[in-house]
This record gives C-alpha cells, sequence and structure tokens, in this order.
C-alpha cells in the first residue's frame, strides 16, 4: 500500500512535466495545426544554457529565468525563420522541418556542450518526505515541478482569458481569416504562440532534468511521452494536456516501479496506440466534422 | 518490358559494383556494403513517403528488428544467409503489418509522432530481456566468405557483395511495384483519398500495404547491417538512425528509387568525410561525432524549404530544361512537397489533366 501511494505521488511530480510538453505542444498545435517535435530538444537547448549560467554566477534561480527567456526567444525564433515558410503547406513539410530542427539542436548541442551525461541540480532537497513514519516517494522539489507547471498553466490560463493578447491568440486558433479581417495580426500572433509554448517547454526541461541528467538526447523520451499526454487530452485541450499528462505519468510510474523501468517507454508505445485506435481525437476534444 | 529493362539496368550496375569492389580496399568495401544498407531502408521509406503519402519516424524501429531476427537465427539455428536475409524481411514485414493497421487510421502528425514513439520505445526492449537480446553488449553476428573464393578472399569484399546483391533485388522488386497496378493506386490514395475510394480502392489496404512493404526493406536493410558491422546492439537503433534515413530519403527525393540511391550515398560517405575534415581541424572526436547530425538538420530544414524535389528531382529539372527532347514521363517524385502544384505546366508537380495517362518514373 506504501508502494502503491510512491508509485503515484511520484507518478504526480512526472505527470506534470509531461504535462507541460503537452500544453506546449497544444499551444502551437492551436495556432498553426503544427506539431513542434523540436519541442523536446528546444527545451534541452535552454535547459543547457540554465546549466552554464548556474555555474558561472552559482544562481540557481538566475539560471531559471535566463531559460525560460531563452526559451521564449527560441521559440519565436524558430517560428520567424523556418516555421513561418511550411504553415501553409501539406502538414507533412512542418513535420519535416520540425524533425529538421529537432537534430539540428541536438546536433548543435553536442558540439558546444559535449555528448556526456550531466547532473543538473534541483530547485530544492530532493530528499523523500515522510507523513509520519510513512515514506511518500516523493521530495521537496516534486512538490515544486507540480506547482510550478500548475502555476504555469494557471498564468497561461489567465492570460487567455483576461488579456487582449489572450483574445487575440483564441482569435487567431478559432479562424485566423476572420481574426485578420477584424485587424488582428495573425502573423505577430502565431509567433507569440510559439514564444509562449518555448517558454512552457524550457519549464519542463529545467523541472525534468534533475532527474534524468543532461545530455544531447536527454530530452526524447520525454518529448515522446508529452506527445502522448497531448494526444490522450486531445491536440486542442489544454486542460486535456494537463489531465492527460498526469494520467499518463501516474500509469507509466506504476509500470516503471512494479514491473521495470526499461518498460516504460513501450507502455507509452501501448498507450498512444490505444487511444488513437479507440479515440483518435483525444479524450477531452469535441468532435469536428473533416472536410474532403 | 519494364520488368526486363528493370533488370538489365541491375545486371549493369551489378557489373559495376563488382568491378569496383576488386579495385577498392577494405575500407571501401566495407562503405560500399553500408550503402547498399541504407540504400535499402532509404528506398523503402521514400516509396512509404513519397508513392502512399505517409510518414515514418521509426524505420530504425523496423530495422532493428530485422537485424534481432538476423542475429537470432543465425545464433540458435545456424542459417545462412540467403536464408535469413528474406526470413528478417519477413519478419519485419510483419511488424510492418502491426504498425500500418494502426497507421492507416492515423494521418500527418499524429502518424509521425507515433513512429517516433516506436523509434524511442523497441530498442529499450533489449535492456528488458537481456538474456534474449544480449542487453546493452547485443549480440554478435559472422558471416563468413564462402572458402571456395580462397583464404586471401577479403571478407569485406563477400559483405559488399552480397549487400549490393540484395540491395539491387530489392530495388527491381520495387521499381516494378512501384510501376504496377499497386504503385498506381498508392499515388490516387496519396492525392486524394477520397476520389481513390470512390474509384473503387481499399484505402485502408494499400495504406498497410504500403507500411508491410517498406517495413520489408528496412527489415532486411536492419539484416544486412548486421551482418556488416557483425554487431547488433540497442545503440545502433537510435532515433538518429531513423532520422538520417528521413534526411537520406528526402535529400534523395521523396518516392524515387534513384534518389534513394543518392541518400544513401550521402548519408554514408558525407559524415565520414565531415568526421574526418573535423578532427584534422582539430576538433575532438565526440565535437566531429555531431557535426553530420548538425548537418541532418539542416538538410532536412534546407531541402524542404528551398529545393523539397531532392536531388534526383533537382537532376530530372536539368534534363527536362537541357536535353533537346525532353524525357517522355516526368515524374511527380511525391505528394509532400505539392504545396507548389499550381505553378504551371513547368512545375514537376502539376496535376496531369484528366484523361492524361498517368504514368510516372520511379527511377
Amino acid at each position: 500500500m506504501t508502494e502503491f501511494l510512491q508509485f503515484t505521488l511520484g507518478g504526480v511530480s512526472f505527470g506534470m512535466v509531461y504535462a507541460a510538453i503537452a500544453l506546449s505542444l497544444v499551444l502551437i498545435w492551436r495556432g498553426t495545426r503544427i506539431l513542434n517535435y523540436a519541442q523536446g530538444a528546444m527545451a534541452m537547448f535552454t535547459t543547457y544554457i540554465a546549466l552554464t549560467v548556474i555555474t558561472h554566477t552559482g544562481s540557481y534561480w538566475e539560471g531559471f529565468v535566463v531559460a525560460l527567456a531563452a526559451g521564449l526567444v527560441l521559440g519565436a525564433v524558430a517560428e520567424r525563420t523556418v516555421i513561418r515558410p511550411v504553415e501553409s503547406k501539406p502538414p507533412l513539410n512542418a513535420v519535416v522541418v520540425t524533425i529538421g530542427l529537432l537534430v539540428l539542436i541536438e546536433g548543435i548541442a553536442g558540439i558546444v556542450y559535449g555528448g556526456q551525461y550531466r547532473s543538473f541540480p534541483a530547485a530544492f532537497s530532493v530528499t523523500g518526505l515522510y507523513a509520519g513514519s510513512v515514506p511518500l516517494g516523493i521530495s521537496r522539489n516534486d512538490l515544486f515541478v507540480a506547482g510550478a507547471v500548475l502555476l504555469a498553466a494557471l498564468a497561461l490560463a489567465a492570460m487567455f482569458r483576461y488579456t487582449s493578447a489572450g483574445l487575440r491568440l483564441r482569435a487567431a486558433a478559432f479562424n485566423a481569416y476572420a481574426a485578420r479581417l477584424l485587424g488582428v495580426r495573425v502573423g505577430r500572433v502565431l509567433t507569440l504562440g510559439w514564444a509562449l509554448a518555448g517558454l512552457i517547454g524550457a519549464l519542463a526541461g529545467l523541472l525534468v532534468s534533475p532527474n534524468t541528467f543532461l545530455y544531447p538526447a536527454s530530452m526524447d523520451s520525454i518529448f515522446v511521452l508529452g506527445f502522448t499526454a497531448a494526444v490522450i487530452g486531445g491536440l486542442d485541450s489544454p486542460v486535456g494536456a494537463i489531465v492527460g499528462g498526469l494520467i499518463l505519468g501516474v500509469v507509466l510510474n506504476y509500470v516503471g516501479g512494479y514491473l521495470g523501468p526499461n518498460l516504460v517507454p513501450i507502455f507509452g508505445l501501448v498507450a498512444l496506440m490505444a487511444v488513437l485506435l479507440i479515440r483518435p481525437s483525444g479524450l477531452f476534444s469535441v468532435t469536428h466534422e473533416r472536410r474532403v | 518490358m519494364t520488368l526486363l529493362r528493370h533488370l538489365a539496368a541491375a545486371v549493369v550496375a551489378g557489373a559495376v559494383i563488382w568491378a569496383a569492389s576488386v579495385q577498392l580496399n577494405a575500407f571501401r568495401d566495407f562503405q560500399m556494403a553500408e550503402i547498399a544498407v541504407y540504400v535499402v531502408a532509404i528506398a523503402g521509406l521514400s516509396v512509404l513517403i513519397g508513392l502512399s503519402g505517409q510518414i515514418s519516424l521509426g524505420h530504425g524501429a523496423f530495422m532493428a528488428v530485422g537485424a534481432y531476427t538476423t542475429a537470432l537465427l543465425m545464433m540458435h539455428l545456424n542459417w545462412a544467409w540467403w536464408a535469413v536475409f528474406p526470413a528478417s524481411a519477413a519478419v519485419a514485414a510483419a511488424g510492418g503489418a502491426v504498425v500500418g493497421l494502426a497507421a492507416a487510421r492515423l494521418h500527418g502528425p499524429y502518424l509521425a509522432g507515433a513512429t517516433l514513439l516506436l523509434a524511442v520505445a523497441l530498442p529499450s526492449l533489449a535492456n528488458q530481456f537481456p538474456g534474449v537480446f544480449g542487453g546493452d553488449q547485443g549480440l554478435s553476428v559472422t558471416v563468413l566468405a564462402p572458402a571456395s573464393l580462397g583464404a586471401a578472399f577479403p571478407q569485406t569484399r563477400w559483405l559488399a557483395w552480397i549487400c549490393a546483391l540484395a540491395a539491387l533485388i530489392t530495388l527491381v522488386v520495387l521499381a516494378n511495384l512501384a510501376r504496377s497496378r499497386v504503385g498506381r493506386d498508392w499515388r490516387a490514395i496519396r492525392d486524394d483519398p477520397v476520389a481513390a475510394a470512390l474509384a473503387g480502392l481499399n484505402v485502408a489496404w494499400l495504406r498497410v500495404l504500403a507500411f508491410i512493404v517498406s517495413a520489408a526493406c528496412a527489415g532486411l536493410a536492419g539484416a544486412m547491417l548486421a551482418v556488416t558491422t557483425s554487431l547488433v546492439s540497442p545503440g545502433s537503433f537510435t532515433l538518429s538512425l531513423s532520422i538520417a534515413l528521413l534526411a537520406g530519403a528526402v535529400l534523395g527525393g521523396l518516392g524515387t528509387l534513384l534518389g534513394a540511391l543518392w541518400g544513401g550515398l550521402v548519408i554514408v560517405l558525407v559524415p565520414t568525410y565531415v568526421t574526418d575534415v573535423a578532427t584534422s581541424h582539430g576538433l575532438s572526436g565526440g565535437v566531429a561525432a555531431n557535426v553530420p547530425i548538425a548537418a541532418y538538420g539542416v538538410v532536412l530544414i534546407v531541402v524542404m524549404l528551398v529545393f523539397p524535389y531532392g536531388i534526383q528531382g533537382g537532376l530530372r529539372r536539368l534534363a527536362t530544361r537541357f536535353l533537346p527532347t525532353p524525357p517522355a514521363r516526368i515524374g511527380t517524385p511525391g505528394r509532400l512537397p505539392s504545396a507548389d502544384d499550381d505553378k504551371g505546366p513547368d512545375s514537376p508537380y502539376r496535376r496531369p489533366p484528366v484523361g492524361e495517362h498517368q504514368e510516372e518514373g520511379t527511377s
């Protein structure tokens, strides 16, 4: 029973990271109908930037803020330079371009920082917490992970709901043509969406790297599971992304805990296939007609 | 007729390869075998993306299936290479059927994501069952040249021969398939699945079939890779392998088999060359190994943005521009880069007017 509790709580912590990746994918998907396969690689790179800042200044939080800002910039730059030309083209072109971006960033990271595994500091203590004498299987840092993602999601929701930039984002995602007629500068709005996604992705990278170590391909498996979470929730739904991430995190933590950690990616694949075959539009989606 | 032409081309190519392999040293023979491996895998992927319009980022996983099948059959049952190659292709094809069944219902980004997860997830099975698959250490595979060739015969030359033979057979089969009814049906479902279904084509089955064919090629390539490198380990089948295959297919020109040859040449020769240049300029090995990875990324982005036709498409355009009589059949290298469809009659992507007999080149 204690074990079960530990796996559940630990799963929530991992699940929030998947949720953050999923959220960044959903942000971009709603605006541009593009899945950014480079999201994980971008997060990896901003985490390297954070590590550099941390080793130079000795302050975790300076690195944290710089990485978030770098994610913002990286997302915007990626959209402006390589994504803009394929936005109006068939979906497979965008897939290939974002895959290209993924390997380009991983290659650059390998050139600049080398391929060795590096440890990344955690924001708070990673020693396990106890409820009385019962070990909970989570640490203060896990609480911080869950809280940070939740806070980011709420801030994002508030921004979408209450600010004019959020309104423009929603308008552009709802109907780019109509939004343009109403004076929304859709191009800028899309860039903003990519920038925000870059920021959320950077947050995910910062939060997960103390657990996974940092190396050029370190975010690959995190990214594919984040993608799975986004699909579980339905690519259009931010709430679905969070819930999908939580479900996936907890289930995969049971798999890893009871059956062995090597099976986690395989079960992720099984979960993704199951969702895609049973309910391809995700658990939280409304049905759309498909124009042929 | 077409079959004879393809066979004749293959025989000529085989003769050239034989003549070259005798001249080359052991390392170049090894590279030749490697090129054959990549040509087979890229050709299969190129047919999948360019002809049937489905993408796969997980072909490295199918290669892993083929390679582990090869290793297990050779270790436990002592099968000869000529029996193992088709068997590995068949096992990978079965895997392709399973993935294809799921894939037939998916499109675009969903399919790409699912196959991406496949590429990341499958190699971890080798670590889960180290007793069977040898864990991180992997399994070793040995193919020896027949004794009748003499004791002094270089092993790598024999590997180059059997790999080149397998590659030529694969290319002939694919070329005929692409020209056959199945190939035309694939183009039909790629360009307009609804119209194809209305015309009586079984869209789902054709999609699955494309995955089966493509996975069989990848499985064969995996078997060839296993005997070439004499080792099968999870480290050989990382995501970057799948992405290298995609880069090769895109660079060569999607949907063209000659494009697969260009892709294979570039994927094998350029990284070696770049790494050599980088190390000779005093860069450390770790840095030099990452230069080709970054280069794949640049290739994928630049080719997609600037010349989505790939090398083979570019060569064809040159041919049509400079040859006095343009080739009778100008192929469309694939639905994928087709955003410029309406650029007018010069575009290789123009759709033929209704009634024009559409017969696309595949080589």
